[in-house]
């Protein structure tokens, strides 16, 4: 089961490699980090997606607790949030398949953004799976480069961490 | 108008700071001028290594309850304190570590003796402050010694540049200490109080084991009482140490690979074990899943991220662990535990009547630490290094009243000496005793000097056996070349040099010798070092 964690943190320098360093040598893998500062400007929002069982994620929660920078850290499973990433995905295109991609592309609800006479770059903003399921359908074209900006998530409801 | 450097004056005066220990440089000479200025106030003890600045810190605030400070230059001063600060970290002490650094426009440069020391203990450290304007250190020395000496305690390290030290900013008051990030929970939760009495209650083979934490709540007197009330045994780890008198009849002894056998028992036996201010470490519980698949465990910590993190607690219970304490021992504590509590007993009396086969040219330790117990005063507070010599300290020598300090976490050899010297300059009349190996002496022996210096008069108990002594025992058993780089023929006489530096010293071999030799060191005024001959294969397993 994957996890969420959404970190409330300081806007001050250094507190990103406060956090990345607790989780390098207490060996918590993250699959993806998104920061960003929030509506108050004095506070950033980091939302990071780890898939690691619910012991190490109570031992994350505690360890980022401990950082005096953190203000606040709540887990959660993924039915909670309504959660969001963005990818930019090139891919070789010809003037024989471009049709077939614009095609895959609209079928995903998706756009083209940029294109050039040998590719095309597409934009999705979907959740993480829909943007692998992207990835893999353009897999066969040729992705010349894929840029994601990792998952960011808020509460579902009126409810905030 | 203030100068960074007065703001960090200041800022000391506020916590009743009377003492620092340091070492200069260029980095840190602004702050050094205004320390010169208030030299009346706040006394500086220049040491005669960076990390040792630290360890004198740590026995400073490990006895006075206080916060240690200490401070040094940037670059090589600060690498050199790296270690003191880690130890301190591993122990929870509360320190105040304030460097030099290069100026403000220089950071990032690799310029002369910059070095990112921040960044450097940021594994290991409690919090850091790298200021980047002088009118944030009035805020930031409140909040450096609220966090040094709140929940968990540690150390905190204060960067400042040196034109931040020269910078001048109107003061304003910056208030009571408010972190949004950090409000250490204190108040232990009365449900889980009531849960956790409860459960005690329907113990037949109750157990609690104390560490560190119990002193860094300063609750070992809680601890006896909760312990008297309900009639429950008491291990320790090696940090709690001296919780309680050796010979209180309830003292199981202390747990763990280099532990006392009943206590080993105890722990593997238990029903319910209330586990207090320890977090379980390696050394203290080698199986703590066996543990807790057979027992109920009991956790109370202030630091939510111990509980769980090495063994799964049945209750958990966060808190200031004094706070917990008093209230539990106000709660129904009366467990059937008459038969277990003998049980124990009759093991404890046992193996401490068992014989220390005596030994022939040489002196064996475990006789001598029983010895060295029992002419030390009441209230003695004894400092062991690491190695043999501290399993043995801790192991065989009795507490009363006194304390057994050492670095357990980390295990940083050449401890013991300063963190010695910082216990005197906080109890200057107290009887200090510094144990240590050949080996541990010679990493911070340079002290020697400070002690002098400042007229401290500690007792140093130095066995040689011309070896990395622990090391030399664990490459014998688990090796196949067996001991390799641990000899140390080039070893000084340390008798000579104890003459060098002007204290007093005898080298015993003989064990007919020992009670007269600790005698003398411990009427002779002044320091002493009293060097005893042990054999370099006694080993520090449960014979
Ligand atoms: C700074 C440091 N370096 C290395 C070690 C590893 N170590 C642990 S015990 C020990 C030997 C200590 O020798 P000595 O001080 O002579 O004491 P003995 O064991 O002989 O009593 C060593 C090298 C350590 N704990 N700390």
């Amino acid at each position: 089961m994957k996890q969420l964690i959404s970190v409330l943190v300081e806007n001050q320098s250094g507190v990103l490699s406060k956090i990345s360093g607790l989780f390098a040598r207490r060996g918590f893998n993250i699959d993806s980090l998104a920061v960003g500062v929030t509506e108050d400007k004095t506070v950033s929002r980091i939302t990071m997606l780890a898939d690691s069982g619910n012991s190490v994620a109570e031992q994350m929660e505690k360890q980022l607790n401990k950082l005096v920078p953190v203000i606040k850290v709540r887990t959660f499973e993924e039915n909670e949030v309504v959660s969001k990433e963005l990818a930019l995905i090139k891919v070789s295109a010809t003037n024989k398949n471009r049709g077939e991609i614009r095609d895959i592309v609209d079928m995903m609800h998706t756009r083209i953004i940029d294109m050039s006479t040998s590719t095309v770059t597409i934009e999705i903003c979907d959740s993480p799976e829909k943007i692998d399921i992207l990835q893999d359908m353009m897999r066969p074209f040729g992705i010349k480069e894929v840029a994601r900006t990792g998952v960011v998530s808020l509460q579902k409801g009126s409810l905030n961490i | 108008m203030m100068t960074g450097a007065q703001a960090l004056a200041k800022g000391l005066e506020e916590h009743n700071v009377d003492i620092i220990f340091g070492y200069p440089g260029a980095t840190i000479a602004p702050f050094y001028n205004e320390l010169a200025k208030n030299r009346d106030k706040i006394t500086h003890i220049l040491v005669r290594e960076e990390q040792n600045a630290a360890h004198m810190a740590s026995g400073y605030a490990r006895v006075s309850g206080e916060v240690g400070v200490c401070v040094v230059t940037s670059g090589p001063g600060a690498t050199n304190l790296i270690t003191g600060i880690a130890t301190a970290y591993m122990d929870s002490i509360p320190i105040v570590a304030i460097t030099g650094q290069v100026p403000k426009d220089q950071l990032g440069r690799d310029v002369f003796q910059e070095i990112d020391i921040t960044g450097a203990c940021a594994p290991f450290i409690k919090h850091s402050y790298l200021v980047k304007e002088a009118s944030d250190i009035p805020r930031i020395m409140r909040e450096a010694f609220y966090i040094a000496s709140t929940g968990r305690p540690g150390p905190v390290l204060i960067d400042v540049p040196s034109d931040v030290q020269n910078q001048t900013f109107k003061y304003t008051d910056p208030g009571r200490v408010n972190i949004r990030g950090y409000k250490p929970t204190t108040q232990g939760n009365p449900k889980q109080i009531s849960k956790v009495a409860k459960q005690i209650c329907a113990a037949k083979r109750p157990l609690i084991c104390a560490g560190g934490g119990v002193f860094g709540a300063n609750a070992a007197a809680e601890l006896r009482k909760l312990s008297r009330k309900g009639n429950i045994p008491v291990v320790t780890t090696m940090m709690g140490l001296s919780t309680l008198p050796t010979d209180d009849p309830l003292n199981v002894g202390m747990i763990g690979m280099h532990g006392h056998k009943p206590a080993n028992y105890a722990l593997n036996h238990a029903d319910v074990l209330i586990i207090v201010g320890a977090r379980v470490g390696d050394r203290a519980v080698q199986a703590p899943g066996k543990v807790e698949e057979t027992t109920v465990t009991i956790h109370i910590d202030i630091d939510p991220a111990e509980i769980g993190k090495n063994m799964s607690a049945t209750i958990p219970l966060v808190g200031d662990v004094r706070h917990i304490l008093k209230k539990l021992v106000d709660e129904e504590i009366n467990p059937d535990s008459e038969y277990w509590v003998s049980e124990l007993r009759q093991m404890v009396r046992e193996d401490r009547a068992k014989e220390i086969p005596p030994r022939e040219g040489t002196i064996g330790p475990k006789g001598f630490m029983r010895k060295l117990g029992a002419q030390l005063d009441e209230d003695a507070y004894v400092v062991a290094d690491v190695g043999q010599n501290q399993i043995w300290a801790g192991k065989y020598i009795s507490v009363r009243k006194g304390r057994f300090l050492t670095s357990g976490g980390l295990g940083t050899m050449g401890y013991s000496l300063p963190a010695a010297i910082g216990v005197k300059f906080a109890y200057p009349d107290k009887q200090t005793i510094c144990v240590c190996g050949d080996g541990s002496f010679q990493m911070s022996m340079n002290e020697l000097s400070t002690m002098v210096e400042n007229g401290k008069d500690i007792k140093i108990v130095l066995f040689n056996n011309n070896k990395l002594g622990m090391v030399n025992e664990l490459q014998k058993k688990g090796y196949s070349e067996g001991p390799f780089g641990v000899q140390m023929p080039g070893i000084p006489d340390f008798c000579k040099l104890a003459d060098a530096f002007g204290i007093k010293s005898r080298r015993i071999s003989d064990e007919s010798e020992i009670d007269d030799a600790i005698k003398e060191m411990l009427s002779t005024e002044g320091g002493f070092i009293l060097e005893c001959v042990i054999d370099p294969d006694e080993s520090t397993m449960a014979q």
